[in-house]
């Protein structure tokens, strides 16, 4: 069964009421388990774990450091092209902007990523825009080839692609996919992905079931949060995490949750996520999900990610650039999001050793990529 | 080798060793922590995961960390899904010139991280016959163990729990069996949380244990190191007195045989 006919047998609706219907004693229950079933999720998603949030934190700080030690995982986005078919309602690249519109020649991207390895980094999340035309999945595959020798890691945040073509990158030596689903709830995606290829709510949620077939050994799930109510949101994040782990047990899920603040003309999240929400959502997830990786971007605030370091994040980005180019031309116009954690990667890794966790640079190695057999 | 004597070393593939106790060094919130943790426990082999450490980079923080100590640095396959990619990663080690030791990891899950026994048996082979002192952790499986010995490994490393759970020696029966069987070096390896647990596989017999969840993860590593170090040393000890072993019952005043006297 895809994952699509698992999420609709789930019902979101009813497992959102049910959550909404849980009681401090379910929460305490939940915090009380080793091995948590979705009901205890539904009880630390619930208002009523809105007044246990200290407990959660405590128990997801000490599950993180079981399983991931005092480290935090650094790494860097390239973005190879803002140019975009797509009409998505929140986002800077929908074609209706007027932005200045950038492809990176292989060259170019190589730079950048020059650019991020003298920083430090080896960990790489290639990003880009949906135009098969301007950025087809075959230049990503080249860029990868190019930065393959000293790269640990490679990741794609990228449109969906074919099994395929998937497996082409798992050739050319990828390690892994993110991508966002950015709503669960079908009447809201269709609303804010009125046209263009993304307009198919099916081909995109499967498209990580896709990429786990071709081989990649990381998955990574998401949604943009404040186009939907959070609960719902977080609890599809779940089952897709749950049912990845499941059914392609070789590679390692991790989740993030990326917050909508403010988009282009105005645009405003019809359900904002308020940082309490957002420490909830975090540590129910940890502690459902002991073992997944949790992603941090630099679309949070610098205090805000000072705080959430011991709280489950096992990865975060520094020092990023969300506009393609923009680590050695920089021109900020053509900018995805607005960075709110403007620190250096440097500034960020200190910060990370004085809150007494080790930054990681590297924690892969391109001897597991199967880029390296060729 | 006379088993009673106190100063007797674990020799692993012709070499000698005079601890017992195996570190691991993930975790640690920092480099230097874990360099003063290996110190302070006396560790004489320290294994490495090669996705952690940037082999081209002179400077590397963790093999910088452990320069100038008198350990032998144990690289490790972690993170590899199967044979091919723990032999990959094994020769690129070489390569860039670590010893030919290998703690062989082939974990295709990465959620429990419980070893593959047809993957690495396979990797097994390949690296023994390759010129590799290989040293594989697998799961208290006492049939894998005899056939990793029979092609050549120096030790075989079963586990106590899956790793970082400090659930300790819960897999107690099979390791039994594997020590009783085992001719070359029974190293028990991950899911070792405390010093009693240490102490336990030490006093069943282990040649020697491997620990990295515990200490790095402390809240003072250096400390909790040193607690290992004497756990292992007192459960070594213990085992060479000779147990007297747990009695169901208490032994009758009155035995059934006295008349044979």
């Amino acid at each position: 069964m895809s994952f699509e006919l698992h999420l609709r047998d789930a019902d979101l609706p009813s497992l959102v009421r049910e959550s909404e219907s849980c009681t401090e004693s379910d929460v305490e229950r939940a915090l009380g388990k080793e091995h948590l079933q979705l009901v205890d999720l539904l009880a630390l998603l619930s208002p009523a774990a809105s007044r246990c949030l200290e407990p959660m934190a405590q128990r997801a700080r000490a599950l993180t450091l079981q399983r991931f030690g005092r480290t935090i995982l650094l790494y860097a986005p390239i973005y190879v092209s803002n140019e975009c078919t797509n009409r998505c309602a929140y986002c800077s690249f929908a074609v209706q902007n007027d932005v200045p519109r950038t492809t990176l020649t292989l060259e170019q991207a190589e730079a950048e990523a020059e650019f991020l390895r003298a920083e430090g980094f080896r960990h790489v999340l290639i990003v880009s825009g949906e135009s098969r035309r301007a950025a087809p999945p075959e230049s990503f595959a080249a860029l990868i080839r190019r930065i393959r020798p000293w790269a640990a890691n490679l990741t794609l945040e990228v449109y969906p692609l074919e099994e395929r073509e998937y497996a082409m990158l798992v050739d050319a030596g990828a390690d892994g996919v993110t991508l966002y689903q950015e709503t669960y709830d079908r009447t809201v995606y269709a609303q804010v992905h009125p046209a263009g290829r993304k307009a198919d709510y099916g081909y995109r949620l499967a498209a990580l079931e896709r990429a786990g077939r071709a081989g990649m050994a990381r998955l990574n799930v998401g949604a943009l949060l404040g186009l939907h109510p959070w609960r719902s949101e977080a609890l599809a994040i779940a089952l897709h995490a749950s049912w990845l782990m499941k059914h392609f047990w070789r590679s390692q899920v991790a989740v993030s949750f990326p917050r909508l603040r403010h988009g282009p003309s105005g645009y405003q999240p019809a359900f904002p996520v308020s940082d309490r929400d957002l420490v909830q959502m975090m540590t129910a997830m940890r502690l459902f999900l002991p073992d997944a990786g949790i992603v941090l971007s630099t679309r949070e605030p610098a205090h805000l990610r000072n705080a959430l370091i011991p709280m489950g994040v096992t990865q975060m980005s520094a020092g990023s650039k969300t506009e393609p180019g923009g680590y050695t031309m920089p021109c900020e116009e053509g900018a995805q999001f607005s960075v709110e954690d403007r620190r250096s990667a440097a500034q960020i890794a200190r910060l990370i050793v004085q809150a007494g966790y080790e930054p990681v640079w590297k924690d892969w190695d391109r001897g597991l990529s199967k880029g390296a057999a060729a | 080798m006379d088993p009673t004597s106190l100063q007797e070393p674990l020799v692993i593939a012709g070499r000698t060793f005079q601890s017992r106790l195996l570190v691991g060094t993930g975790k640690f919130s920092s480099a230097a922590t874990m360099r003063r943790a290996a110190d302070a426990c006396a560790a004489e082999i320290v294994t490495v995961a090669l996705r952690r450490v940037d082999l081209d980079n002179p400077q590397d923080d963790m093999l910088g960390a452990l320069a100038g100590g008198r350990f032998l640095i144990l690289p490790n396959t972690s993170g590899a899904r199967d044979a091919d990619e723990a032999i990959r990663l094994a020769r690129m080690a070489r390569a860039a010139g670590l010893e030919p030791w290998i703690k062989l990891e082939v974990t295709p899950d990465p959620r429990w991280l419980l070893p593959d026994p047809m993957e690495t048996l396979r990797a097994a082979e390949v690296l023994v016959k390759d010129g590799f002192v290989v040293m594989p952790y697998i799961q208290a499986d006492p049939v894998l163990a005899r056939r990793l010995e029979e092609v050549g490994c120096a030790t075989v490393m079963p586990l106590g729990a899956p790793i970082g759970s400090n659930k300790g020696v819960r897999t107690r029966d099979s390791i039994q069996i594997i020590l009783e069987g085992a001719s070359v070096p029974v190293v028990v390896d991950a899911g070792l949380g405390a010093p009693s647990h240490a102490a336990e596989a030490m006093e069943m017999g282990a040649s020697a244990v491997l620990v990295n969840t515990a200490i790095a993860t402390a809240r003072d590593p250096v400390e909790m190191a040193r607690a290992f170090r004497l756990a292992v040393e007192s459960g070594r000890a213990a085992w060479r007195a000779g147990l007297p072993g747990a009695r169901e019952s208490a032994e009758a005043s009155s035995p059934l045989t006295g008349f044979l006297r």
